[in-house]
């Protein structure tokens, strides 16, 4: 097993681009949660917005990773640093199943439970916080789970453009023809998806 | 009941509510005096739940005025209005993710009452509608639907509104669970005395339950009549109702007891 003796011996490295690795990740799913989750509560709420909406988040998913951290290059402040840019990008690849999934699943919340909660007197935004979200929100959580598996391995891309990461190993082992230095990335890059998936999908029951 | 007669719980003037240009409801007067049980009768499509919605403003009125206990609904605080209503519907609506002690308190809990205050409350409410005090720690999928329509009652009756609206609440049940349930609305109305506005097309039900009747069809207001005079009406539409629910109908017919 060359792969794991090579990765021992350089496990500072693999540490530390995992690291890298969840730290981009990290990011982009938080954000993508903070822009996307309102989102899919406006668009759940004003039907009229979802077509447009959905779309173009669509559209986004439909870019090749590799052009879409091309064309941000010459953004200016996030051109200059890699990591912001590629936060950006894994940011946007997230939009879709987060705002998919939140539409979802407050769309899905008994209407007859809505209508009570409203006809009782419940504010819009007490109605939002303790009847619609808490309904939907293993939905929402399933939106996430499929965002950060996405993030992942994309996230491997961004060596591309210099912002580290895992695709580091993926990129320079492709330049040197090793199999080794490849897996070293590819193989933490795999484990870092299945962990994120189960654990997500762990909260997901709790809630 | 001379005061009561002078300012009714609830106005309609002049109502009419279109929506994408048909009308639902039109040219709709009504006055429900406080304590009694107004029964809107009528197909689905005739209006009744409309009208029922234009009372806690979950729907606005195109044109005309809703008015509760004197004041108008367009002026009133839409939020204020709903708590000061109960509501209860056919598919009842509890939360399923709280327990029926939090369904029955959430709306005294918004309201800001006192923890144990609530629960008092609540055990008082589970008794009044015959449900065990242990029913509070349930959730509302381990109930029956007879017990989840007690829980959909308990829960509109808990700030003690002075008016109850109920949209068809035991259309959805079993023919001997709604019996018991009619019944004990009656006995619940004898000692709590809200005004009630009650839509059903069950005319059985309506002669029952109704003090009085409004018997609806195609968003008007054909007649209103109490049980006693429904059986004798010879409106065309009352009479094909007594007709079509058949014999027996006399005995069912509500003469206030209370």
């Amino acid at each position: 097993m060359n792969v794991f003796r090579f990765m021992l011996q350089n496990r500072g490295q693999v540490l530390e681009l995992t690291f890298e690795h969840l730290r981009l990740v990290g990011f982009s799913t938080l954000f993508a949660m903070l822009i996307g989750i309102p989102l899919g509560i406006a668009i759940a709420h004003r039907p009229r917005f979802n077509r447009p909406v959905l779309a173009s988040a669509n559209i986004i998913q439909t870019i090749p990773s590799l052009a879409l951290f091309g064309f941000l290059l010459p953004v200016p402040w996030l051109g200059e640093r890699s990591d912001r840019l590629a936060i950006l990008a894994l940011t946007l690849y997230a939009l879709l199943p987060i705002i998919r999934n939140t539409y979802t699943g407050i769309r899905g919340v008994d209407p007859a439970v809505v209508e009570a909660g409203r006809g009782m007197g419940l504010t819009e935004s007490q109605l939002l916080f303790q009847v619609e979200l808490p309904l939907a929100v293993s939905v929402i959580l399933s939106g996430v789970r499929v965002a950060v598996v996405i993030s992942v391995g994309l996230a491997t891309i961004a060596a591309a453009i210099g912002a580290g990461g895992l695709g580091e190993f993926i990129f320079r082992g492709l330049a040197m023809v090793d199999d080794r230095v490849i897996l070293a990335g590819a193989i933490p890059a795999a484990i870092l998806a299945l962990v994120a998936d189960f654990g997500v999908g762990w909260l997901e029951r709790r809630l | 009941m001379e005061l009561a007669a002078s300012s009714p719980a609830i106005e309609f003037r002049d109502v009419a509510y279109h929506v994408a240009g048909t009308q639902v409801l039109s040219q709709f007067n009504l006055q429900v005096q406080s304590g009694e049980t107004l029964v809107l009768l009528g197909r689905s499509g005739s209006g009744k739940t409309t009208s029922l919605k234009l009372v806690n403003r979950l729907l606005s009125p195109t044109s005309g005025d809703v008015r509760v206990k004197g004041v108008s609904n367009s002026e009133a605080d839409v939020i204020r209005l709903r708590r000061s209503i109960g509501y209860v519907i056919q598919d009842v609506g509890l939360f399923p993710h709280f327990t029926v002690e939090r369904n029955i308190g959430l709306v005294p809990k918004i309201e800001g009452w006192a923890d144990d205050r609530i629960r008092a409350r609540v055990q008082e409410l589970l008794q009044t509608v015959g449900l065990a005090a242990d029913t509070a720690s349930r959730y509302p999928h381990q109930l029956s639907g007879g017990q989840r329509q007690r829980v959909g009652v308990a829960r509109a009756l808990a700030a003690d509104p002075a008016i109850l609206l109920m949209d068809e609440p035991f259309g959805a049940l079993d023919p001997l669970t709604r019996d018991e349930l009619q019944r004990e609305f009656l006995l619940l109305q004898q000692r709590l005395h809200k005004t009630v506005v009650f839509v059903t097309h069950d005319l059985r039900e309506a002669l029952r339950l109704g003090t009085r009747i409004a018997l609806m069809e195609a968003g008007r207001l054909v007649t209103v009549l109490s049980p006693v005079e429904f059986l004798r009406s010879t409106d065309s539409l009352a009479a094909a109702y007594v007709r079509a629910f058949g014999e027996g109908l006399e005995s069912a017919a509500n003469r206030g007891t209370s």
